[in-house]
């Protein structure tokens, strides 16, 4: 009760161990100013978890440590982690670390009576006030049990050297040997009660994985699950996994595939930046062009793309990818392009998961390829396949990576289940299929899905040139989808059918226009006709007119004449009337 | 008994009991059976903790017989008279 108000009043601060991914998994690194136990078996890397924790706390946080080695010497402790780069000699003269080479040898020394620790405490004391220590690890202080045999005294010594380490305020680490029943042999986590990881080193189906938990943290939440973590040339790197919520950030911007026609089938304009695509196909049907053409045009872009080959060598795939006109060697001189191909067998899968994650963060690309998928279920169960690629999908999310996975379907019903297991996963599949027609074999790629877009869903042929890949609309007709030589065939038969038509036609409208001016010729000369009768017509018209009227004027006339008026005029006569 | 010169030294930690019993205790064997052939120096590590290194000395109080050959360490507070000098080797192992 008293703890929890303590802590709402002030919050337990945290010491920063600066090894990567720890931080996280314990919510800003260790307690401050109280011991943490580090327990595990043999080989485990305790002390260098324990002096990567001096290190760091000296480099990146300005913070000196003293380390109190019980087992190595100080130059063998310095050997030890030279490959890491740190430079334990400079340290030291620096003032930033101190070694302390404690040696118990239990030939040398014969008890009588009563003593205590009260050397051990100056010697630290001593250790941690010339330099100003903020940091001690005591490794592993369990020696001390093989060295002396009065276990009375140094049960009491201990509890009162954890409460002189609290006493001084150092941030403290002890490292304890697994026990048999306990977590430590010594049972020493009953003098350290706030903070006990443990660290662990497992092999599974001769596949080593080293794992940490964080058994208990007073006052502090904290993971809890098993994390893996490697050891490699730049020290520990624990692989927290993983933010399970879905609340990510997402972009509606567009990655084209590298395959003009792949986009169009993708509503003209490709991926979304930060999707993950699975590429499958059975053996040989162009995955790995697909996904390499997918980051030649991003390092066309000037992106940074990252290639996980865990088949193929890069040199291999270079050489490849030169015999359909791409050159990747280009983009990896220039920088953008890297590949980082290992064996799956090489560690497990939780390892390949941590060593992704470390070279993706290292590197930052914007464009991550898995080639294939389907190798590492060698070293795991689809199960733990699945479950790490849901983190990898996770953690690439939120980081807008694009990723594209490659994988191997077999026409067997497991890896059927393996391919779905994934889809589901993905924001994208394209299936790559064999069409076997007429004793040849083509590819169909189709678009199973790509979610928040339109997509075609007709199948393409994918065909290989030697500029690239590109797809070919199949050609559908009245014997069904025909695709490579059968279709060829069909246009060209098509072709000459077009042809010969054509020429058909022009024959009839030959024939068309010829009839056409007969039948002009024809209406001409009935026009003509027609003009000539009716000039003809006309004549005899007009005469008989003159004949009317010659003959009503002389008819008027001889009237005159026989009224006996005369005959000057004929108007004359009428108007006199 | 040999007769070479015996170089010892007696770490303590300020004025403690068990620190001033054991060298009570340790005057006394000397006296008895080493005497006018030996040194005895007693280091205080409060006064110079820089020392406890150079022997690796972690418990409090510890005799260390330099010489002769080979270096043996005592701890405690020296109250079985036995123990102590078959490990300084003044008398051998029975």
């Amino acid at each position: 009760m008293t703890d929890k108000n303590k802590n709402q009043v002030k919050p337990l601060v945290k010491t920063p161990t600066g090894i990567l991914g720890l931080d996280e998994v314990t919510l800003g690194g260790l307690p401050q100013g109280r011991p943490t136990l580090i327990c595990g078996s043999a080989g485990c890397g305790k002390t260098l978890f324990s002096l990567e924790f001096i290190v760091r706390g000296a480099l990146e946080f300005n913070e000196p440590g003293v380390f109190i080695a019980f087992e190595e010497k100080a130059e063998e402790l310095a050997t030890n982690v030279a490959s890491l780069g740190f430079d334990l000699y400079e340290l030291q003269e620096d003032k930033k670390i101190r070694i302390d080479y404690i040696h118990i040898d239990k030939s040398e020394i014969e008890e009588t009576g009563e003593y205590d620790l009260e050397g051990l405490f100056i010697r630290l004391n001593y250790a941690i006030d010339s330099i100003g220590a903020k940091r001690v690890v005591l490794d592993t202080i369990e020696n001390l049990f093989a060295g002396l045999s009065n276990q009375a005294i140094l049960r009491a010594e201990l509890r009162r050297l954890f409460q002189f380490l609290k006493d001084k305020g150092v941030t403290a680490i002890i490292t304890g040997e697994r026990g048999e029943s306990s977590l430590t042999r010594q049972g020493l986590e009953e003098y350290v009660s706030d903070c006990v990881i443990l660290l662990d080193h497992r092999i599974i189906n001769q596949i080593s994985t080293r794992r940490l938990r964080i058994v208990k943290y007073r006052g502090s939440v904290h993971g809890t699950n098993e994390y893996p973590f490697l050891i490699d040339e730049e020290g520990i790197s624990v692989l927290p996994v993983t933010s399970l919520q879905l609340n990510k950030q997402v972009s509606s911007e567009r990655v084209p595939s590298g395959i003009p026609a792949l986009d169009t089938m993708l509503s003209e304009r490709g991926f979304y930046r930060g999707s993950s695509i699975l590429t499958s196909g059975t053996a040989g049907t162009g995955k790995t062009s697909i996904a390499a053409s997918f980051i030649n045009a991003a390092c066309e872009r000037n992106e940074r793309c990252l290639y996980f080959a865990f088949e193929e060598s890069p040199q291999q795939i270079v050489r490849n990818m030169r015999s359909i006109g791409m050159d990747l060697q280009k983009h990896i001189d220039s920088g953008n392009l890297q590949f980082q191909a290992s064996r799956p067998t090489l560690y497990g899968l939780e390892m390949h998961l941590v060593a992704i994650h470390k070279s993706i963060r290292k590197f930052k690309p914007t464009i991550v390829v898995l080639d294939p998928i389907t190798n590492l279920i060698t070293v795991g169960t689809m199960s733990e396949v699945k479950s790490m690629l849901v983190r990898l999908i996770d953690f690439l999310q939120v980081e807008q990576i694009t990723v594209m996975f490659t994988a191997l379907a077999l026409n067997t019903i497991t890896n059927e289940q393996t391919d779905e297991g994934i889809s589901s996963l993905v924001d994208a599949w394209i299936q790559i299929k064999d069409i076997e027609l007429n004793g040849e074999r083509n590819r169909g790629l189709y678009v199973m899905k790509s979610r928040g877009m339109e997509h075609s869903n007709q199948v393409r042929e994918f065909v290989f040139t030697k500029t690239g890949l590109d797809l070919i609309d199949v050609y559908i007709g009245p014997e069904g989808v025909l695709t490579g030589s059968a279709r060829a065939t069909q246009i060209m038969l098509e072709e000459t059918g077009e042809l010969i038509h054509s020429q058909a036609l022009d024959r009839k409208d030959r024939e068309l226009d010829r009839k056409r001016k007969m039948l002009e010729g024809k209406i001409d000369g009935l026009r003509t006709e027609f003009e000539s009768t009716e000039k003809e017509l006309n004549k005899v018209y007009i005469e008989e007119q003159i004949k009317k009227e010659r003959i009503q004027q002389a008819r008027r006339n001889m009237e005159d004449i026989r009224k006996g008026t005369p005959t000057s005029n004929d108007t004359d006569n009428k108007e006199n009337k | 008994m040999e007769q070479e010169h015996y170089e010892l030294r007696l770490y303590v930690a300020g004025k403690t009991q068990k620190s001033t019993t054991a060298l009570n205790n340790l005057k006394k064997y000397c006296e008895e059976h080493l005497l006018g052939k030996y040194t005895l120096e007693v280091i205080d590590l409060l006064v110079n903790p820089q020392l406890a290194e150079g022997d690796q000395i972690l418990a409090i109080p510890t005799l260390v017989k330099k010489v002769p050959d080979p270096v043996r360490k005592i701890i405690g507070d020296l109250s079985n008279k036995e123990k102590v000098l078959v490990g300084l080797d003044i008398r051998p192992k029975v």
